[in-house]
């Protein structure tokens, strides 16, 4: 990253806030390029089709659940229970298959839903920490679906020929079915991010939110959505996953929440709120998901090392963050 | 806008009484609001200002009485309430952003809107970039430019120059007198009587929750105001004066704090302070010339690259820790974020500072500190219920002086006093003025900024004017005038010199 020289007449401005926002924009992008590139070459199999499907959908996952947690956190929030709940969602749409597709799909989104929306209800109008109430609601799901599971000791099987299956396993020129749902999510994401008021409301509720009140940012309203958002998302992504693997697998999404935050934060989205973007978080996740693969690739190294290598990236922006906003 | 021109009031305020928690804010308060008049709010803090405002938006609904509005209400506030990491644009039309097809929010018109609408207010920053980049006087302007866009018939301004410099005061002057042309209704909160006199139709003085007097400002001397508002008499005022600085302190010949060529780049450049005990010295600039960065600088809460320190006769090492061992206070210019801890109680804010002091083996006597804080607080007179109240249920003033009390109990040789007077009211004000000779008068070495040239031309014994981050000149004696402090000041801007 080069830094170009401040002309004099702006040294009243601080300095850091261009550059913040070219890092911002572009400093995942390119150390996404960087990555990709170098695997590219040194990985022969990196670069195969099939290797770059299966890259793409680990990631869509993945995406859809960061999507909700960006907008979370640009309200200046965080929500810890996107890890139980994409596995409740998952259980419920599994489980919800033997009464059909609707059902398999919408119970899972409505149940998720609901948790997001008491999370948003309980931290916008009782003032209480997200951390903590969103942390209640990480055991709350783990443990509905503990109940529902027999202690995870039922794995509900999704019938082979149900038009759900298809949902998760469904290709179009072999790309997954969740790539493209994943995407058409992002790029409204997006849209509504920056082009509705809704959006712009979740900015100046994580930029300023005594200021954004008195400006006629409806803050309740603006946390309650994005809540509710993402647990809907969350829990899309569960049926999501339930779909392809078959089954409502009780073990999965423990800690997720914390690889949902990573990425987003990688993605360049302050963690402190009021400052972020929906394709940051893509970038992210591509970040992550590439350098998951590649470790794998190289076989000798213990996959653990995917979340060390994580956990560096993740300190890196964070740390660039703090320095470049001096 | 007004369409058509319909007569009566905007506001009529009728016998509002309003009490919070036992305690009165508002008793019986009639308050009226002509159309397109520019009306003076004034009062001491806690006179009543803020609630009537919130009365008249109706955040606070009245125990008693009647208020009724005839027309949209915009305010803006003292501090700047905009969100700093969202663009200029988008801060200014947050809620009515322009639409485009599929009602999505049209970006390329809000910045063209934003960029017409701004060049009218003076600001020719670019819309794209984020708030927060922009000086905290344009900051203030997109605010005003943003409560006048709202269609409003009223437009409250709670202390909006408290954080301008001259030469943008001049310019919200110039707004305020255009929405006036626009007939629209102002009510103006300041502090700042010169400001008052030279745009305001009416005036009213509330003092202690009371309407003490409503009517035309030309008519009122402003010895008067200031007793109406003070509720002293007008002689009592006349031989104090309006600062209640006393005369020139008698200073001894050594200095016991020398800074020396401090550097910090871009910031500041090469600037020298020296102040001898029992010696007030003054440092002038506009906002951005240097001054908190230098007091920063002596006190090694700013890393420097040049320049050393000497007190007593003794360099100083870097750091704040250093600092205060050698006996150096400061009182920082933001109460909020840089002073006071509003959850603690009076005396736990007091202590805080002397805690290693008042501590023997980490254990700090609970004797010790409330003796030493009832000192403070009746030397300081700090208005408390019991030391134990919690410091964010005071007033500014109040508030400020027990910042001072804890810097005070530290028992320094030298306080650095960074806008000590900002934001609190005439009275509290005075009294810090009073404090700050008292202090002097028993040799402590005092730095004051302050923005109010007034409060540096009669407390200073001597000025040290900043430009750009170095010093500009040095006044003392018969030059210690308002003329020699703007001619140091706006060398190169002298179209400035003209705001009295």
């Amino acid at each position: 990253m080069t830094t170009t020289a401040t002309p004099a007449n702006t040294a009243a401005v601080p300095a850091g806030a261009s550059r913040t926002k070219v890092l911002q924009r572009q400093g995942a992008a390119v150390a996404l390029a960087l990555v990709v590139a170098v695997s590219w070459l040194v990985f022969p199999r990196f670069g195969s089709l099939d290797n770059l499907r299966d890259l793409a959908l680990q990631g869509a996952f993945l995406a859809v659940i960061a999507l909700g947690m960006t907008f979370v956190i640009i309200t200046g929030g965080i929500d810890l229970s996107v890890g139980s709940v994409y596995a409740l969602g998952g259980v419920l749409a599994a489980w919800g298959s033997q009464h059909g597709f609707l059902v398999a799909l919408l119970l899972p989104l409505v149940v998720c839903g609901l948790i997001g929306l008491v999370n948003g209800l309980l931290i916008a109008r009782t003032n209480m920490a997200p951390f903590i109430v969103t942390l209640a609601s990480l055991l709350f799901a783990r443990g509905l679906l503990l109940v529902i599971t027999d202690e995870g000791a039922t794995t509900y099987q999704i019938p082979p020929d149900s038009a759900f299956v298809e949902l998760g396993r469904g290709t179009v020129f072999g790309f997954g079915y969740p790539i493209f749902v994943a995407a058409v999510l992002c790029l409204l994401g997006g849209v509504v991010l920056n082009r509705t008021s809704f959006g712009q409301n979740v900015f100046a509720t994580g930029g300023a939110e005594q200021s954004a009140v008195l400006m006629g940012v409806p803050i309740a309203r603006t946390k309650v959505l994005v809540y509710t958002t993402s647990g809907t998302l969350a829990g899309l992504a569960g049926a999501l996953t339930a779909a392809y693997l078959q089954s409502g697998v009780t073990v999965i999404g423990v800690g997720l929440e914390l690889d949902a935050i990573a990425v987003v934060v990688i993605g360049g989205t302050l963690l402190t709120g009021g400052m972020g973007t929906v394709l940051g978080t893509v970038i992210g996740v591509g970040l992550i998901k590439v350098i998951q693969n590649v470790i794998n690739q190289i076989g000798t190294l213990d996959s653990n090392y995917q979340s060390v290598v994580s956990g560096v990236f993740l300190l890196i922006v964070v740390v660039l963050q703090r320095i470049l906003r001096r | 806008m007004p369409t058509d021109t319909p007569t009566g009031p905007v506001i009529e305020v009728a016998g509002v009484t309003k009490t919070f928690a036992g305690v009165r804010a508002l008793g019986d308060v009639d308050f009226t609001l002509a159309r397109g008049e520019i009306h003076a709010l004034v009062g001491e803090n806690g006179a009543g200002k803020s609630t009537l405002i919130k009365v008249l938006t109706g955040i606070h609904t009245p125990d008693a009485g009647r208020v009724t509005r005839n027309g949209r209400i915009s305010t803006i506030y003292q501090e700047v309430n905009l969100v700093p990491l969202m663009s200029v644009s988008a801060n200014l039309f947050l809620g009515r952003e322009p639409r485009s097809r599929f009602g999505l929010i049209d970006r390329a018109r809000r910045d063209a809107d934003a960029a017409e609408l701004l060049r009218g207010y003076g600001i020719t920053a670019d819309v794209r970039s984020p708030l927060g980049t922009l000086a905290v006087g344009e900051q203030q302007m997109v605010a005003l430019a943003r409560a006048v866009e709202a269609d409003a018939d009223v437009v409250i301004m709670d202390e909006p120059t408290s954080s301008l410099e001259p030469r943008e005061v001049e310019t919200l002057l110039g707004v305020v007198r255009t929405l006036h042309e626009a007939g629209i209704a102002i009510i103006y909160v300041s502090h700042r009587m010169d400001e008052l006199y030279r745009i305001c139709d009416t005036v009213t003085v509330l003092r202690d929750g009371r309407n003490v007097h409503s009517g035309p400002l030309r008519d009122l001397p402003r010895i008067e105001l200031v007793s109406l508002m003070l509720g002293r008499s007008v002689k009592e005022i006349e031989s104090h004066g309006t600062t209640a600085f006393g005369e020139s302190h008698h200073a001894d010949a050594q200095p016991v704090l020398e800074a020396r060529n401090l550097s910090s780049k871009p910031r500041i450049n090469g600037v020298s302070v020296s102040i001898r005990p029992g010696e007030v010295v003054g440092l002038a600039g506009l906002l951005g010339s240097g001054r908190t960065e230098t007091a920063k600088a002596i006190i090694g809460a700013l890393p420097i690259d040049g320049g050393t320190v000497v007190v007593a006769g003794a360099p100083v090492a870097r750091g704040v820790k250093a600092a205060t061992r050698a006996g150096i206070s400061m009182l920082a210019e933001d109460r909020k974020t840089e002073g006071i801890i509003p959850n603690l109680s009076v005396r736990e804010n007091i202590v805080l500072a002397a805690l290693p002091r008042l501590s023997r083996f980490g254990v700090v006597s609970r004797a010790k500190q409330d003796r030493i804080v009832g000192t403070f607080v009746k030397r300081l007179r700090i208005k408390v219920s019991s030391p134990e109240q919690k410091v964010s249920e005071l007033s500014g003033g109040n508030q400020q002086k027990v910042l001072l009390a804890r810097w005070l109990c530290t028992e320094p040789k030298i306080l650095l006093l960074d806008e000590p007077t900002r934001g609190i009211d005439v009275g509290a004000k005075a009294e810090v003025q009073a404090l700050i000779d008292e202090l002097a008068r028993e040799g402590l070495a005092v730095l004051l900024i302050s923005s109010e040239l007034d409060e540096l031309l009669d407390g200073a014994d001597r000025l040290v004017v900043l430009r750009d981050g170095t010093v500009a000149g040095e006044l003392e004696g018969d030059r210690l005038t308002r003329e020699h402090v703007l001619e140091a000041i706006a060398a190169e801007v002298t179209d400035d010199a003209e705001s009295h």
